[in-house]
């Protein structure tokens, strides 16, 4: 929290009234025990800090272009060289250390750390890691093992770069998904209020002939979480029992007389109902899907990429 | 009949139970009134297999009963059998109607008894107390004489009746003990508490038992389930509503019962009456407590405070001559003080006046080591003669009321403690000066104030921090009072609640007016001002009224609204301590802005003339107050010339705020929001929750009300007056030093907090084991991962140990909610453990400012 933009002033020009808080007492020279921060704004992990880690990340990539260009390699740059070796050692550690992000996240040790300003510099010099990794390269790339580190890590980077975008841009969509008349509701209600519907339906169905009911029976049927990845990620299900089960059960109105008080009517309403909350659940597992897949690629590419750079480290020092 | 019992003793709970049992110890003519079938109702209520904790560990147990912390079912057992053991007479099934002297007429001793009815009407019907021997009179009519008596009946209360025409017909219930049971029965459920709500749902719960039922509710109907059921918890609530959609029960709104037939209810609904099937009615209307009944046996109670207990001598006697009260209802909610009284009360009656005590090894151990040399009994007197607010006090209650409190002795020179500390306690000096130092930059500036006064009162009852450092100008003794021994003590000793409401309202004009003025100046006000209590959202102050009042917050707090272009605009948060109204006062005109109460709240109202006189006089204040008022009108100029120009943006923060106040942030002191717009959903924010605090989460991050991508996820927001400290029977919830409301290892698991909890965050659960080591899971999968374990693998992985003792303890459920990780280096781990900065924590009185629209529009 400390490390939280605190901006804890602005808040006496409200307070102003409260002569405990006004500006003229605010400041005690002596503060016996410090009030825990609290804030009043707050940053997202991408400009976390002003701005701080794409500064640095800035910085490390000038450096590394204008000392790759006035230093002079013979016969050219190449990953062999002094220059080279210092590259390669400072991108060999900064991988590693991007991938303690993942043991960070999960150790919650005490300390003043916060995983927002580990996620911002992961993003910032992760992104550096183009520049470093490609000019360790001296742009040699080839059909070889320690291309394929290179390879490698440019996919984590680009899955990570997916990942910032989903990231930015989902949230506000799962969210606004979740909105109800009376606020938001969890995944978890939702499941809940799909079963009561699912037990309305059922009792609605009972004055139905056969026919009909097994038409019902077959949407009380269906799993929501049934369906493949691609179909969850594109939010599509074409052979969805609900919409067939609305769609015959109209067709089989048509031929019957209207009457007050239909059942089918009823289990019509109900019907559209649960196409509704499965509409919007679905939608959930979408963006959540969305927002964890990107992760199937990087972490497992981290870990491949590991094991290239092992085998190119290991190569070269094998080959010297 | 003709038998007259030394004697009787009412109600077979722990306290009564202890009496009887050393009544019959000491071969006394006794005998034991029970109102059920069986001993200590309440605690055979209590659930199956369920731990009673024996508080407070230090008191000695001082009874011929054995009483130890267990198992509910040992615990009965072993008083049942120790009951037949010493033959203790028993009655049961013996409801006692009604306790009458059967002497002489007491000369000058009338009981005064005070009805309010709910008009807000009082009648005062008086009573002539009658000389002892006592006669009782059961429901079945049987009498019973005895020449003292001991009422141990608690505090649970009767339920209450219906009353209307019918409401004593046998179909009309006030429990249902198995909803199971019943089957094919037209029923009808009044009262839509939990109760009610619990035993409708139960009814129709299997659609083979054929239950017709109907559940009375007289609120409207709204979407919004907290206001159509606001006594019942809202899951609860909206169950009933779902199964009410669902057809398996109907819930009738506006409807009230107008009468009762055999067969038949006749109801009065909005469109007139109804007139339904019944065969019937289980009427879940709450319960009143035995107040009525205790007065009537001419016991009077220290106040008229819904929370007063009766008068009691240092013996337990009551102002009846004869009739000794003990256990809850005098006060004393734990059973090891029950017990012990129920002891003592029997020797008394006995004529062993010289017994000390059980209490006495600890005020011995408070009194310890403090200057002066004096023994309990002399340090007791000493305080109620040196002490204004204890004057009124009996020496039994000052001996309970030392057990909730502390003695402080403090060096020349000590702090006593720092302005914005937290703290809820009141001090009160026995012996010494202190000195208030008025402003943190200038040490010389000081208030002082005498022995026999008080001080530290805002933080009693505002709930928030300190206000100012306090240092003691001589070697000083003093009484530190906690908050709730100090509640206690201003409802028995309604002269000692006069004079800290007196004391406190005058500190509270002095520190918020400032320097300069001393009470001399403001006594004409502080004589005439008045203290208002104000419901959630009612109105104190309306824009366009006419008025010159001025209104200090006390208690609570404020939101102050203005109509912008036929719009509400909320334009600012008032926390307790600020004062609103001095606009029409200094320059004039009608009131500019509503102001309501965002929370129950408390102000105190001043004469707007009267002040005026004040400010006349002193310049200065009124220099003040002008700058105070150009502060405001500024804020409201910004966001009124604003409201054009970025109207969205005024539109969504005044939305905003009344969407967090609406979420009972206007109690918060520190509430955790999660900015909907970066959370992408991974829950490490649970998780980090859990692995904090030995693996039980405290929080629910998705559940909770979303207001324009703001979400207010269920976790406490540390409630300036914490509802869940009102009633813990341990008193293990307290306010720690960063404001946090923690509980601690002193937990029963007895669940009152969670049900106190209007904002539903706290959970009862057992401790998970212990996982295996993160890198233990990292690199060999073994253990659940981060987070709270399922539940499956902790059952599996419970180390048992085979012990009944120890494994009881591991079975034990506590109760668990947010302590802001108090202790932990960082800070709360929600907030640091959120990858994208989703989760922030903060404080409504620094959120809802102007400040945040500033930032919004820029």
């Amino acid at each position: 929290m400390a490390t939280l933009p605190h901006t804890p002033d602005k808040g006496d020009f409200e307070t102003a009234a409260t002569t405990k808080s006004s500006t003229s007492t605010r400041t005690p020279k002596t503060a016996p025990r410090v009030r825990r921060d609290k804030v009043t704004s707050h940053d997202s992990f991408l400009n976390y800090g002003n701005g701080r880690w794409w500064k640095i990340a800035i910085v490390i990539a000038v450096v590394s272009f204008a000392t790759y260009f006035l230093i002079d390699v013979e016969p050219r740059h190449n990953g062999g060289s002094w220059y080279g070796y210092t590259m390669g050692t400072i991108g060999f550690a900064l991988i590693l250390w991007l991938t303690l992000l993942g043991v960070r996240k999960r150790a919650m040790t005490p300390g003043r750390w916060s995983l927002k300003a580990w996620t911002s510099a992961h993003v910032y010099l992760g992104l550096s890691l183009i520049v470093i990794g490609t000019l360790h390269t001296g742009f040699q790339l080839g059909w070889n093992v320690h291309t394929l580190a290179w390879a490698l890590m440019m996919l984590v980077i680009l899955s990570g770069l997916f990942g910032i975008y989903v990231y930015a841009t989902l949230p506000k969509a799962l969210s606004a998904n979740r909105y109800d008349e009376d606020g938001a509701i969890t995944e978890k209600v939702m499941i809940e209020q799909m079963k009561q519907l699912d037990r309305q339906i059922h009792d609605a169905a009972q004055p139905l002939d056969p026919e009909a009911a097994t038409i019902v029976e077959r949407s009380l049927g269906e799993n929501v979480f049934a369906g493949s990845f691609w179909q969850r990620a594109r939010n599509s299900y074409p052979g969805d029992l609900t919409r067939i089960a609305m769609g015959e059960l109209r067709k089989l109105r048509n031929f019957r007389p209207r009457t007050d008080d239909d059942p089918f009517e009823r289990v019509e309403t109900l019907l559209s109902k649960k196409e509704a909350l499965l509409a919007k659940l679905r939608r959930h597992l979408q963006l959540k899907s969305w927002l964890q897949a990107w992760l199937y690629i990087h972490v497992p590419a981290t870990f491949a990429l590991i094991a290239a750079l092992s085998a190119h480290v290991f190569s070269v020092f094998f080959y010297w | 009949m003709s038998q007259i019992y030394k004697v009787a003793i009412i109600g077979s709970g722990p306290a009564g139970m202890s009496a009887a049992s050393h009544a019959a110890k000491l071969g006394l003519n006794h005998v034991l009134l029970e109102k059920t079938d069986h001993l200590s109702d309440t605690i055979y209520k209590y659930q199956k297999g369920k731990h009673v904790m024996a508080t407070p560990n230090q008191l000695i147990l001082r009874s011929d009963q054995e009483f130890d912390a267990g198992k509910r079912e040992d615990i009965l057992g072993k008083w049942n059998d120790r009951t037949k053991e010493l033959s203790v007479n028993v009655k049961f099934n013996a409801e006692v109607k009604s306790i009458k002297g059967t002497g002489d007429a007491i000369a000058g001793s009338i009981q005064k008894m005070v009805a309010r009815a709910r008009d807000g009407t009082t009648t005062t019907t008086e009573l002539q107390r009658m000389a002892p021997p006592y006669e009782l009179t059961l429901t079945s009519g049987e009498k019973v004489i005895a020449e003292n008596v001991i009422l141990a009946i608690g505090t649970q209360g009767n339920p209450n009746l219906m009353r209307c025409p019918g409401g004593d017909l046998p179909h009309v219930t006030y429990q249902l003990d198995d909803p199971y049971v019943v089957v094919d029965q037209h029923i009808t459920v009044i009262g839509t508490g939990d109760a009610g709500i619990e035993n409708a749902r139960g009814l129709v719960e299997d659609e083979v038992q054929g239950n017709v039922v109907t559940v009375l509710n007289r609120a409207q109907k709204s979407t919004n389930v907290r206001e159509s059921f606001a006594t019942a918890k809202e899951p609860n609530a909206k169950a009933l509503v779902d199964d009410d959609a669902a057809g398996r029960l109907t819930i009738m709104y506006e409807t009230e019962t107008k009468e009762v037939e055999p067969g038949w209810i006749v109801l009065a609904t909005r469109d007139g009456e109804e007139r339904i099937r019944c065969d019937r009615i289980i009427a879940r209307i709450g319960s009143a407590p035995p107040r009525g009944f205790v007065e009537g046996c001419g016991i009077e109670f220290a106040s008229q405070d819904r929370l007063a207990f009766p008068t009691l001598s240092p013996v337990f006697e009551s102002t009846a001559p004869g009739i000794f009260v003990i256990g809850a209802l005098a006060g004393y909610p734990l059973i090891k003080h029950c017990m012990n009284q129920g002891y003592d009360a029997v020797e008394f009656i006995n004529g062993n006046t010289s017994l000390k005590p059980a209490d006495q090894p600890l005020l011995d151990a408070k009194f310890a080591g403090l200057p002066g040399n004096r023994s309990v009994e002399q340090w007791l007197d000493f305080l109620k003669s040196n002490v204004t607010i204890l004057e009124g006090m009996t020496t039994l209650q000052l001996r309970e009321f030392m057990l909730d409190s502390d003695m402080r002795a403090y060096r020349k020179g000590e702090v006593i403690f720092e302005k914005n500390d937290p703290g809820s306690s009141l001090f009160a000096i026995a012996d010494g000066l202190v000195h208030v130092q008025i402003d943190p930059t200038d040490k010389s500036k000081i208030v002082p104030i005498e022995k026999g006064s008080i001080f530290g009162e805002v933080g009693l009852i505002s709930g928030r921090r300190r206000g100012a450092t306090i240092v003691a100008a001589e070697d000083t003794v003093c009484v530190e009072i906690s908050r709730n021994a100090a509640l206690k003590l201003q409802s028995q000793v309604p002269t000692a609640k006069k004079a800290i409401e007196r004391i406190s309202t005058e500190r509270q004009l002095l520190q918020m007016f400032g320097a300069g003025l001393n009470p001399a100046d403001i006594k004409e006000v502080v004589d005439d001002a008045k203290i208002m209590q104000i419901k959630a959202g009612d109105t104190i102050l309306r824009e366009g009224d006419d008025g010159k009042e001025i209104f200090v917050i006390r208690v609570g707090s404020m939101i102050v609204e203005k109509m912008v272009g036929g719009k509400p605009v909320f334009l600012s948060y008032l926390p307790a301590g600020s004062y609103v109204g001095e606009m029409a006062l200094i320059a004039g005109g009608q009131r500019t802005a509503s102001v309501r109460a965002a929370v129950k709240s408390e102000v105190i109202k001043i004469d707007g003339e009267k002040f005026e006189a004040v400010l006349r006089t002193k310049p200065a204040l009124l220099e003040r107050a002008r700058k105070d008022m150009d502060l405001r009108r500024q804020t409201n100029a910004l966001i009124e010339s604003k409201k054009d120009s970025i109207s969205s943006v005024v539109d969504l923060w005044s939305e905003q705020a009344e969407f967090l106040v609406a979420q009972g942030l206007g109690e918060a002191t520190d509430v955790l929001l999660i900015d909907e717009t970066l959370c992408v959903g991974c829950d490490n924010c649970e998780k980090a929750c859990a692995d904090s605090h030995e693996g039980l989460s405290r929080l629910d991050r998705e559940a909770g009300k979303t207001f324009a991508h703001l979400h207010v996820p269920t976790s406490c927001r540390h409630c300036e007056h914490p509802h869940c400290m009102a009633d813990c029977p341990p008193n293990a919830i307290h306010r720690g030093p960063d404001g946090e409301v923690f509980i601690n290892d002193t937990c029963i698991g007895c669940g009152n907090c969670q049900r106190n909890c209007p904002y539903g965050v706290i959970r009862m659960d057992k401790v998970p084991p212990k996982k295996p080591s993160l890198l233990n899971w990292l690199f060999f999968g073994s253990g659940p991962g981060p987070g709270e374990p399922p539940y499956k693998w902790s059952k599996k992985n419970m180390k048992y140990t085979g012990n009944p003792a120890i494994d009881e303890s591991l079975d034990r459920k506590k109760a668990v909610k947010c302590d802001m990780c108090a202790g932990i280096d960082g800070g709360p781990a929600c907030v640091r453990a959120c990858p994208t900065g989703a989760a922030i924590r903060i404080a409504p009185d620094e959120f809802l400012t102007v400040a945040r629209l500033e930032e919004e529009s820029a």
